[in-house]
């Protein structure tokens, strides 16, 4: 499976050889220790494909070029290795638009591989040919289109660089036909030389200092990790420094896992619907250190009424980040295992702050996340509390856009870093299960939930003939509602109950659908059998679908109304 | 407010491209831009006067420059000593009888007549904003046919004044 080689030591005795476009491609693949690709393939990729039929490189076939790219987000969040897409150019091209753009705004490091064309037939209409550069430029961190065999090691080796370091994002790499058959000579030694390209890893340490004497006056600080904690794989730092420094910590969506979800100085995710202790602590904080978040409007609220006492201290590797939400005071540069390691170093205590970690605390008791039983009808809340439970909170999680992504979100705990592979920035429906399959490449042994509403496993359903022939014991849970749930919510709140388009009133019977895969499928549709079957689910060491029907008209509490601030969250308790 | 913002990027294809789509698809108004080649073949220089509300979004606008992998360097140079020279064609209504007048006119501007027809002129001015401004609005009672402008292009002078304004945007890092 694996054509895994050392860097270092291949560069020192390897030659340049002369070889041919799509070999080039498959070799630098090789040297940068990939070890999975998720395809599709097509005319104008056919040299490529020709080639990794002979060097028998490991290739997952999906069933939709949608399906390959969501499994190599899924793959990338969860290894932290990029994961690499190759499809062939026009509809194949076009079909990977939607996971590339989900990759960039949720910075997962991909290296996309598209088809083209001839070079002497671009820009005629061609059969199949579509301007994926122009296409992709607004989407992704970089894009290439290789005119010549000559410059394509160079970009191979630009594209995996560019993809990984600094803030990571999908690069995109066009390859048109003729040259993907040119030769040329393969020289993989040569450094990345790109001046425009400097990522500032290592912050300034008079900014780290500020930052000190910042949280030493601060008598209210809270910390907001998010994404960019576990892209720079700083969660040991920055456990070890929220214990030193006692600062209360609250999530974004994406960065759930990079603190422990059960350590008693955590409160939970903030925005839209996160705990109400969460956001109140952003809402009356005297100093707020974001590490790796960027200010999404799902998190913030109404921009006049977020943080309205805080000094803001902002430690991103992306600059641009940076005041582009929220006026910044002391603004640090840097990835976040740098930055909260140069804090750890500087600092061992922080100002007083023992009556704001109580009053938090005692908000959190006050106000936990809640849901209220209904006999035998199932909660969705529960249906993820009892997958926390039979899991002992290990698996890996991977969920869609919607109810379903919150309710995984507010009640699934997690403790661990890389278990939580969601689409948070583009809010993608069908991103789960085929993320789900490529989480499952980056970790064989673990467990691998999907937990995915109905609507959205209807996007990318085909990618369960991966299941059955890859062997994949991915646990598919389709908390089924018979709705787009979220779109439901909203139009029942805020369009006086006009359920325009939303619900399903016919839902295919999915564990036939199973069945036709030949995979293991099971309903549930009471309390009383849940837990059994959800038992039973993760025992078994196949694939599973479990179609598990849920109260239909459940709602995602508590929640900040669109137009309203942090402290104005409805839902708080029970009615 | 206006800034004049320089950037040196690659001189690749597409890379305007990559530039005005940046600013298309982030709601910066673009008044002109101009890109020309550098004494260096594989780098161009761009100059772009953009207009923004605030300090803030020409902070923005810079560093989303910045990340673009095939820009080397981003400069506001608003507030600084600059040479910044935009060139416009002028075609007038000018009869035989006005010639002379109207060469009257281009002398003091320093501007060139670089074409003469039966009833009208061409003109050429070169300058910054307000004296290119002010030629045409002296060209105008004549009857202005066509007019044909470039943007600005500009880069610091070489010697530089002192900056004393406060609020003169500086990045980290």
């Amino acid at each position: 499976m694996s054509t895994k080689l050392e860097n270092k030591e291949l560069e020192t005795v390897e030659e340049p050889k002369e070889l041919s476009g799509s070999s080039m491609l498959i070799e630098a693949l090789a040297k940068e220790g990939v070890e999975v690709i998720f395809g599709y393939p097509g005319g104008a990729i056919l040299p490529t494909y020709d080639e990794i039929y002979k060097t028998g490189i490991h290739h997952v076939l999906a069933r939709h070029e949608q399906g390959a790219i969501h499994a190599a987000e899924g793959y990338a969040r969860v290894s932290g290795k990029p994961g690499v897409c190759v499809v062939t150019s026009g509809p194949g091209a076009t079909n990977v638009i939607t996971g590339i753009a989900d990759a960039m705004i949720d910075s997962l490091p991909l290296v996309v591989i598209t088809g083209q064309v001839a070079t002497t037939v671009i820009g005629t209409d061609a059969f199949q040919e579509a301007d994926i550069i122009g296409i992709t430029m607004p989407i992704t961190k970089h894009n290439y289109q290789v005119r010549s065999v000559d410059e394509f090691p160079r970009i191979l080796k630009e594209a995996f660089h560019i993809a990984t370091t600094g803030r990571p994002g999908p690069v995109l790499i066009d390859l048109p036909k003729d040259v993907s058959l040119a030769t040329g000579l393969f020289d993989y030694t040569k450094e990345v030389n790109l001046p425009g390209y400097q990522p500032t890893t290592i912050p300034n340490r008079l900014q780290v200092r500020k930052v000190v004497e910042a949280v030493m006056a601060a008598k209210k600080p809270v910390i907001l990790a998010g994404a960019g904690v576990l892209h720079g794989k700083a969660t040991d730092e920055l456990l070890a420094y929220v214990e030193e420094t006692k600062i209360p910590v609250v999530n974004t969506l994406l960065g759930l896992g990079s603190f422990p979800g059960d350590h008693e100085l955590f409160l939970g995710m903030a925005g839209m619907h996160g705990t109400y202790t969460a956001n109140m602590a952003i809402h009356e904080s005297d100093l707020l250190i974001n590490i790796g978040a960027r200010f999404d409007d799902r998190l913030t609220g109404n921009l006049d009424h977020f943080a309205p006492n805080a000094r803001v201290v902002h430690i991103d590797i992306d600059p641009a980040e940076i005041g582009k939400i929220i006026e910044t005071e002391i603004p640090v540069v840097g990835d976040a295992k740098h930055a909260v390691q140069m804090l750890l170093d500087e600092q061992s205590e922080s100002g007083d702050t023992k009556a704001w970690v109580e009053k938090l605390q005692g908000l959190k008791e006050e106000y936990p996340l809640w849901y209220q039983e209904d006999g035998e009808t199932i909660k969705p809340q529960h249906l993820i509390e009892i997958i926390h439970e039979v899991t002992n909170g290990e698996a890996i999680v991977t969920t869609d856009v919607g109810q379903h992504q919150m309710w995984s979100a507010q009640f699934y705990r997690f403790n661990k870093p890389n278990r939580w592979v969601t689409s948070g920035g583009l809010g993608t429906m069908g991103f789960g299960f085929p993320a789900a399959i490529g989480a499952q490449f980056a970790e064989p042994k673990s467990p691998v939930v999907a937990v995915i509403g109905d609507a959205g496993f209807q996007m990318t359903a085909q990618e369960l003939s991966l299941l059955q022939e890859l062997h994949l014991p991915v646990k598919i849970v389709i908390v089924n509602n018979a709705s787009l749930g979220m779109v439901r919510q909203w139009q029942q709140l805020f369009h006086g109950e006009r359920y325009s388009n939303s619900l399903f009133p016919i839902q295919p019977n999915f564990v036939k659908l199973a069945d036709a895969y030949d995979i293991k499928g099971m309903k549930v549709e009471k309390v009383s059998e849940l837990k059994g079957a959800l038992e039973e689910m993760i025992a078994h060491p196949g694939p599973v679908l479990l179609d598990v029907r849920v109260a239909k008209e459940e709602n995602v509490y508590p929640m900040i109304s669109p137009g309203k601030g942090q402290h104005q969250m409805e839902g708080v308790k029970p009615q | 407010m206006k800034r004049t913002i320089t950037a040196l990027v690659n001189n690749t294809s597409g890379v305007l491209n990559r530039i005005t789509g940046l600013f298309a698809r982030r709601h910066y108004n673009i008044e002109s831009i101009t890109v020309g080649v550098t004494e260096n073949p594989s780098v161009s220089r761009m100059t772009f006067v953009v207009a923004v509300d605030s300090m803030q979004n020409v902070e923005q606008v810079i560093k989303q420059l910045n990340k673009q992998v095939d820009v080397l360097k981003v400069k506001d140079i608003t507030d600084e000593s600059i040479v910044a020279r935009e060139l416009a064609l002028v075609k007038i209504v000018a009869s035989p009888q006005q010639r002379g007048e109207v060469a009257a006119l281009v002398n003091p501007f320093r501007a060139t007549i670089i074409d003469v027809g039966r009833e009208s002129m061409t003109i050429q001015i070169t300058g910054d904003h307000p004296k290119v401004e002010a030629f045409i609005d002296l060209l105008r009672p004549y009857g202005i046919k066509e007019i044909a402008r470039t943007g600005i292009t500009a880069f610091n002078r070489s010697t530089k004044k002192p900056v004393t304004d406060p609020y003169r945007l500086t990045l980290i890092n």
